[in-house]
């Protein structure tokens, strides 16, 4: 019966994590947008500097009317929002944020595998509910997001590539376990190209062309109303949070650092995701969008040789070293 | 076919039947069936993204079934490659050119009865060749996991690494071939637009 408890508990955790994490997420992209924008940003709700906005906001989304369009395919409509949600909650049941057993929702012996292929069946969801919305401006964000998945799918699998050779394990606890601190410098290309290419695989701005609002009008989610809607949005937190926890745990170290031992590995965990989530932030605020164009010759032309560059290196090193 | 299973040796031999099945085998059974319920809807439904669709879950079948046999990595690599990159490529493919909402009921081809055909050879040839490389052996569920990233590699790039590097050469000509006849094409055009152009087009 320990069995059963100690995995209920491990999943319950996990949800909560997958439920609080995105909103902070959210509410401090809110602000720092705010602040970097030079204006106020939402002050009321809750009281103090509009804590409780994204509350509000989740009231106000379960409130309103959930519309589906009178000629659009009904059954794919609705399920595709977790399509688009569901695959996050799974990614984030492998990362492990500290040392030991204890810290990780289920240890997977393929786990980088794991995430990465998960993580590209949530585009499938941006997918139907572009084509069933039976609306133009949705189909062509369904068709930006599926040229944009093929073009960066291939650039994030070679640099995670990269650490699983240099780790000698595609296991998300052992690459971590494997860590040491020269591979920062070692591996930096293909953490920049991990990074890059995960924020286009979530439509992030720069990359947001497939939701451009002054084209398409809102891509994919174009017919989306109340909860459904809510849904899409928080997909897209939850992917931040989940990319930033992918970087952390591959490239920076995840529960390693400079100070501190095993037990406040944790802490150095979330403050990695955290850092990383802010330069998401600070990155949608300070690029424009690129053109559809320039978005394929970045990924054809620039990431995929620089990660290809990346795994030579770690070819090369890794024998030297041997 | 020794050669397969030899690396494989802690295969558990006797002692199993078929009256007495376990949960993992009820289970593999019944997944088996879905899969193969949701491939039979991709190939009759009429309407084409739903058949792209079944084809998710399918291939998400053939995934678990992949898990169950405890093979692990195979299960994580076939989510990657057809859910994540060939249903969306298939997806993207059918959003460019024909993707209506509700039945296309010229999408039947005069050719099924010879494509049922194929198909019927090719899976009866892949489970005559299924059945007599492992006939009665069975999976030892309780002992450290035979289809681990580890051992998938070693055996791939200890026992078959031949067929592994002819598969990628040919697939590496499949991608020239894709190469030259798209750019076949388009020089192609150029020319019959420079002929335009100069007005000394034979027609």
């Amino acid at each position: 019966m320990n069995d059963v408890l100690d995995v209920a508990l491990r999943l319950i955790v996990v949800f909560a994590v997958f439920l609080v994490l995105p909103l902070v997420v959210g509410q401090t992209e809110h602000k720092v947008m705010a602040h970097m924008q030079g204006r106020l940003g939402p002050m009321y709700a809750g009281g103090f500097h509009g804590w409780a906005q994204l509350v509000a906001d989740g009231v106000k989304f379960a409130q309103k009317e959930d519309i589906v369009p009178a000629n659009a395919d009904r059954r794919i409509f609705q399920i595709a929002p977790a399509v688009a949600l569901l695959p996050y909650l799974l990614v984030l049941l492998a990362i492990p944020i500290g040392p030991g057993e204890g810290a990780v929702g289920q240890v997977i012996d393929a786990g980088l595998f794991f995430a990465l292929a998960v993580m590209g069946i949530g585009v499938l969801g941006s997918l139907m509910g572009g084509w069933a919305s039976a609306n133009k401006f949705s189909l062509l964000g369904g068709l930006r997001t599926a040229a944009q998945l093929l073009a960066y799918e291939l650039p994030m699998l070679l640099a995670a590539a990269s650490v699983a050779m240099a780790a000698g394990t595609v296991s998300l606890p052992g690459i971590v376990g494997a860590f040491e601190w020269w591979w920062l410098p070692w591996q930096i290309i293909g953490a920049l190209v991990f990074f890059t290419a995960g924020l286009a695989e979530l439509q992030r701005p720069p990359f947001d062309m497939p939701v451009a609002d002054s084209e398409i009008i809102f891509g994919a989610y174009t017919e989306y109303t109340g909860l459904r809607f809510a849904l899409f949005l928080l997909a897209e937190y939850a992917g931040i949070v989940v990319l930033c926890a992918l970087t952390t745990v591959l490239f920076l170290g995840g529960w390693h650092g400079p100070f501190g031992g095993d037990g406040l590995g944790w802490v150095w965990t979330l403050l990695k995701v955290a850092v990383l989530a802010f330069v998401v932030i600070w990155l949608r605020v300070s690029y424009p969008r690129l053109r559809e164009d320039q978005l394929q010759k970045l990924a054809w032309t620039v990431l995929i040789p620089l990660a290809l560059a990346q795994i030579a290196l770690t070819g090369i090193v890794k024998v030297a070293i041997q | 076919m020794s050669i397969a299973t030899a690396p494989l040796a802690p295969l558990a031999a006797a002692g199993h039947g078929f009256l007495s099945p376990t949960g993992v085998e009820i289970a593999f059974v019944l997944v088996g069936l879905a899969t193969l319920g949701a491939a039979l809807v991709t190939v009759t439904t009429k309407q084409l993204v739903h058949a792209a669709l079944w084809l998710v879950v399918a291939l998400g079948g053939i995934a678990v079934e992949y898990l169950l046999l405890t093979a692990e990595f195979i299960a994580w690599v076939q989510v990657l490659i057809y859910l994540g990159s060939v249903v969306v490529l298939l997806l993207f493919g059918l959003m460019l050119t024909k993707a209506p909402i509700g039945r296309s009921p010229d999408a039947d081809s005069g050719n099924r009865w010879v494509a049922l055909g194929v198909a019927g050879l090719a899976g009866a040839t892949l489970v005559w060749v299924v059945v007599d490389a492992f006939r009665a052996t069975w999976i030892d569920l309780d002992g450290p996991a035979q289809g681990s990233t580890k051992v998938t590699g070693e055996i791939l790039f200890q026992h078959w690494v031949l067929p592994f590097e002819a598969l990628s050469v040919l697939l590496l000509a499949a991608l020239i071939g894709a190469i030259v006849l798209s750019r076949r094409n388009t020089a192609a055009e150029e020319a019959a637009d420079a002929a335009a152009r100069t007005g000394k087009g034979q027609r």
